[in-house]
């Protein structure tokens, strides 16, 4: 069913409440089980070898001595995998090659990057494991490689793949290049718009790849039966993409594999996709035992997706009065050793903020030796932003206009056209930007050496296939089985709500927890922002159908017609006593008496959840600089967002404080560093500095309201957005400090002192 | 691999000389335990030093401490009346890891480990702190600024061990303090570490001073120029600058992904400078 359930306004009683999470005292007390903590008797341990190199091609294979090992039961190569056609299918808002995912999984011609799968050993212990790979002689033809997006786009650049011709380009090329894919957005006339304007801005901007930062490594339990059936139990983001991707690379039928999602210790987007999964399934397949695979650290680093680093060129003009009259970027985004960057949802966010005549962007999907990028909350648009919203802040300087009143002139509004398709609908944005101008923060005195920056973000938020059951049980309590895991947002609470304030009970009297790939039909996996707004409408359509079968059950036992029969604070009630009259039933009572009226009474919702609301959100920042060493101090955070509705505002808070803490780290020390060899030279948390508490004011949240009119309750997803804003916003803050526009991510702090240095030794 | 807990530090140093240099000293283990993990080190033998009580124990010395080579960074910070006099070896240990990592971490593991970038050795550097060593051929001292040789090596022979690390008496008017930068408050690694000790005559006039640098060269340095910088100045903003540029001038780093050796150099000046400031403070406080 292709379902929107339309939003209601009504008087709430568990909506909008912080009751406790139903994981949270596991997770607090230890006994929350995550992807690790999963063992069955008599397992191995699977180990990866994994190329040393940024490219090679690969001569030959041997791995005769590692199975000579004692202990060593299975290794598997290249050679275990069938060979995929091209064939493309979604995960999250990123697109993937099933040809490229079995080239991910175990390189076959080349290895594309440091860190490249090449062989996988099942041992009876890690050491043994660990032995058997160093014993695995593998032959390379090492080639010169390509790193860098800008270089790597240059004809006669070092070439991942022979067959790879710029698509969207006509006629077809005729060489081959790492430019995978071109393509272009706009409307409008942009050579007129530039014409119209008084004042341009220009700019260009670099990004570095990053991490999504989440804590526990990828891990994952194999179980091969001999009848051809699988078990798998995994940390993911999807466990129905998980076992269709597996299905796929190994050939077997979906319903024979088996995925019991286990807690997630962070996804944000780099749970979305296969790594070792399939390597478990087949090394158990090939040894007859279950396999067990936990990344280290350095494998997380080395060989699974961060995103994008991007080269991004961004021109603005404008008239005075301070209308944007047309605007351009140029996105070129690094995919890593694959296609199917996030440079296509990176070009419709770059400007969807504004209401826009003339638009043009062409953006780049360029293969470059380094792993291939996977999702990162709100994939792509930070980028984009971070130049977009950077030449904005510029622009109104120039102008002389308050930034945020600048915004407000050319803010996009209910009707905007959107350059990339559809109609904006009802949307925030303006009442995000005038609360943050009501805000007492964006008046607070500043110190010396301190400067105050604005940016927004926007993001589409998405629906898509969700199922859910909801069965009750025999005393009146109700379990409720979720499709979409809950990437430790506390999801699962929220969802539980929406079907207690649907039946009027109690938040306890609803247990949620996530089923697995036997228990429910295909759920597309959490992303998107889209476990609260499509579970959620799943979850209601599930309780309403509930509430209609208690109605039945009522009418049969009191020997009155469905429609005298309401539904009303937990319990049936006459609709009113001119209709009929009869003794209320609570829900307990018809639940006890299910068995005899008719049988057990459950909903169920299958829908391809539809009209999911975007999301705007506007931050403000306070930085300080030291001037003598570049370091740059968060002093006061406040995140302003359209959430359509917070369901429980806690997590929404926790939300938009996570996405901008996350946007801090990317702003100011993340990235990845790459040698001359193309060797990843940090892959550990200690060089890879993510931001740790003390680095971080309190983030301050303000949750606007302005429902989506496409859910029940008016739910709009929230987790992405407040990522998309940070790293302009603190760039434009230090511009405000020291005058210095950096264009260059991470600002950390010898770029900013080199910035520091050179703009007063110019001033000498 | 073996495991010993040794009580006595006679036996710790009969099952060092004994393994042909494939033994390992185990205090909290901070270092150890992660190089054992990552592969890095593959002893034979781990040696724990914590069942010595020597080791575990901070004396008050002829005016000094004698530090316990297994003394825990947590159980310095905690004792107040070291900390009051060595406030600046106190900086530099708290910096070290988080609270957990204090807990096992131990003062003589961080100079052992010999990291150019250890946040417990500029201050030992600055204060005159002395290593005693103890080995098959009996106990020696050694200078902190001499002990280290560079990254992962010190000047321990085969069978040797640190007993413990000797802090002099701290003179009157004295104050000493360290600083490190760091890209993250916490939980990071000195991308420079400054230490200053220095001492006051009745006048305000500085009589001697010591600068230590950490991770601007292969291994934490002593830098006299800088001290000379100081030595006879009210420590006024002029001296401050000349110390800063000393500082600076003394630094042999590298580039790395650490930082710039630009970076270091300039910023190892702007570390002293202000950890100077903060000496000279105590200093005055202190009397
Ligand atoms: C999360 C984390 C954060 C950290 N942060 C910091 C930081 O901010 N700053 C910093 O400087 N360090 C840091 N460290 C490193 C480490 O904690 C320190 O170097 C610590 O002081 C080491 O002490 P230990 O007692 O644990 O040493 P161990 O690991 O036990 O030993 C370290 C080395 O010294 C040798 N050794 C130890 N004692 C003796 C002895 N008595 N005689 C001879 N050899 C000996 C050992 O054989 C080993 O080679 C961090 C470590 C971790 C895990």
């Amino acid at each position: 069913m292709s379902a929107t359930l339309k939003y209601q306004e009504k008087e709430l009683k568990l909506v909008g409440t912080r009751p406790l999470r139903p994981d949270g005292v596991d997770k607090v007390t230890g006994r929350a089980r995550f992807g690790a903590d999963y063992n069955l008797p008599g397992q191995l341990i699977g180990k990866v070898l994994r190329s040393p190199h940024a490219l090679a091609r690969i001569k030959s294979i041997d791995t005769s001595a590692a199975l000579a090992l004692p202990g060593v039961k299975a290794v598997v190569t290249r050679d275990d995998f069938a060979e995929m056609p091209d064939e493309m299918a979604a995960v999250g808002e990123l697109m993937i090659n099933f040809r490229d995912v079995t080239r991910n999984m175990m390189a076959r011609e080349k290895v594309l990057y440091d860190g490249h799968p090449l062989a996988a050993v099942a041992a009876t212990g890690e050491s043994v494991a660990r032995a058997a790979l160093a014993l695995i002689k593998v032959e390379y033809e090492v080639l010169p490689h390509a790193i860098d997006v800008v270089e790597a786009m240059k004809p006669g650049a070092p070439l991942l793949h022979e067959h790879q011709y710029t698509q969207g380009v006509k006629p077809k090329p005729d060489r081959p290049s790492n430019v995978a894919k071109r393509l272009e957005f706009g409307h409008g006339d942009i050579a007129a718009g530039f014409r119209q304007a008084e004042v341009i801005v220009e700019r260009e901007f670099n990004t570095k790849p990053v991490h999504q930062g989440y804590i526990e490594p990828q891990a994952c339990l194999a179980s091969y039966s001999a009848d051809g059936q699988a078990e798998l139990w995994t940390s993911t983001q999807g466990h129905f993409v998980f076992r269709a991707q597996c299905a796929k690379v190994l050939q077997m039928d979906v319903s024979k594999i088996r995925v019991t999602p286990t807690e997630i210790g962070g996804g944000f987007g780099g749970k979305n996709n296969i790594y070792n999964e399939a390597l478990a399934i087949a090394l158990s397949r090939k040894s007859g035992h279950p396999v067990k695979m936990v990344m280290t650290r350095e494998e997380v680093f080395s060989s699974t997706g961060p995103t994008s680093g991007a080269n991004v060129k961004v021109k603005l003009g404008c008239t005075r009065d301070g209308k944007i009259t047309a605007a351009e970027a140029e996105l070129n985004f690094q995919a890593g050793a694959f296609p199917g960057s996030s440079v296509n949802q990176a070009s419709m966010c770059a400007f969807t903020r504004y209401d826009l005549a003339n638009v043009r962007i062409v953006g780049h999907d360029v293969t470059v030796n380094r792993p291939k990028v996977a999702a990162y909350r709100a994939p792509g648009a930070p980028i984009a932003v971070f130049g977009v919203e950077s030449v904005i802040d510029e622009m109104a300087k120039k102008l002389g206009i308050d930034p945020i009143e600048f915004r407000l002139r050319n803010a996009a509004k209910e009707g905007t056209q959107t350059y990339y398709g559809p109609k904006l609908g009802p949307i925030g944005y303006i009442q995000t930007l005038e609360a943050a101008r009501a805000h007492p923060h964006y008046r607070a005195p500043l110190g010396p050496n301190q400067g105050r920056g604005v940016a927004t973000g926007f993001w589409f938020n998405i629906g898509n296939e969700t199922t859910c059951s909801l069965n009750l049980q025999e005393d009146g309590t109700l379990t409720l089985m979720l499709g979409t895991i809950d990437v430790a947002g506390g999801s699962r609470a929220s969802m539980a709500m929406m079907v207690a304030e649907e039946l009027g009970i109690e938040f306890d009297r609803v247990r949620p927890f996530v089923g697995d790939t036997a228990s429910l039909g295909f759920n597309f996996l959490t992303a998107g922002s889209r476990g609260t707004f499509a579970s959620g409408m799943a979850s209601v359509i599930a309780a309403r159908q509930v509430i209609e079968k208690l109605r039945q059950r009522v009418a049969k036992i009191r020997e009155v017609p469905l429609e005298a029969v309401a539904w009303k604070d937990g319990h049936a009630r006459p609709v009113d006593a001119t209709v009929a009259q009869f003794a209320p039933m609570s829900l307990p009572e018809i639940a006890r008496m299910a068995g005899k009226t008719g049988g057990t009474i459950a909903g169920h919702a299958e829908i391809n959840a539809q009209g999911a609301g975007p999301g705007f959100g506007t931050h403000i920042v306070d930085v300080e600089v030291d001037k003598e060493t570049g370091a740059v101090k968060i002093l006061r955070y406040t995140v302003v967002q359209d959430v359509g509705k917070a369901i429980h505002p806690a997590y929404v808070e926790g939300q938009l404080q996570g996405g901008a803490v996350q946007g801090i780290g990317w702003a100011l020390n993340e990235e990845y560093v790459y040698g001359e060899d193309g060797v990843l030279q940090n892959p550990g948390f200690l060089d890879y500095r993510i931001p740790v508490a003390s680095d971080l004011p309190f983030i301050d949240t303000v949750i606007v309201e302005v429902p989506n009119p496409n859910h029940p309750y008016g739910v709009r997803g929230c987790g992405e957005v407040p990522i998309i804003a940070p790293m302009a916003a603190i760039a434009n803050a230090i511009e405000n400090a020291i005058g210095l526009r950096l264009c260059e991510q991470p600002l950390s702090p010898p770029r900013v002192l080199k910035a520091i240095d050179e703009a007063a030794a110019a001033r000498r | 691999m073996r495991y010993e807990a040794p009580k006595t530090l006679e036996q710790a140093i009969a099952l060092l000389s004994g393994a042909n240099g494939q033994a390992r000293v185990l205090a909290g283990g901070t270092d150890v335990l992660i190089q054992l993990r990552s592969g890095r080190a593959d002893p034979q033998l781990l040696v724990d030093i914590k069942a010595i009580p020597e080791m575990r124990a901070v004396v008050a010395d002829s005016g000094g401490y004698r530090i316990g080579a297994a003394v825990t960074c947590m159980e310095l910070i905690e004792n107040e009346v070291f900390a009051r006099d060595w406030p600046g070896v106190v900086d530099g240990v708290k910096l070290i890891g988080s609270v957990q990592v204090k807990g096992r971490a131990t003062l003589g593991g961080n100079l052992c480990n010999a990291s150019p970038a250890a946040d417990g050795v500029p201050a030992l550097i600055a204060a005159g702190a002395l290593v005693c060593i103890a080995g098959p051929l009996g106990r020696r001292e050694a200078p902190v600024e001499d002990f280290v040789l560079g990254p992962g090596r010190t000047s321990l022979g085969n069978g040797e061990l640190v007993a413990a690390i000797q802090l002099p008496r701290r003179a009157p008017h004295s104050g000493d303090a360290y600083l490190r930068f760091t890209p993250r408050t916490e939980m990071d690694i000195a991308v420079v570490g400054a230490a200053v000790y220095l001492t006051l005559d009745g006048k305000g006039v500085c009589r001697s001073a010591r600068v230590g640098l950490g991770a601007v060269a292969a291994r934490a340095l002593l830098v006299p120029a800088a001290a000379a910088a100081l030595i006879g100045t009210t420590v006024d903003e002029a001296a401050l600058e000349r110390l800063a540029a000393a500082a600076s001038a003394a630094c042999r780093p590298i580039d790395d992904k650490r930082g710039t050796k630009q970076f270091r150099v300039k910023v190892a000046g702007v570390m002293a400078r202000r950890a100077a400031a903060i000496a000279i403070e105590r200093a005055r406080r202190q009397g």
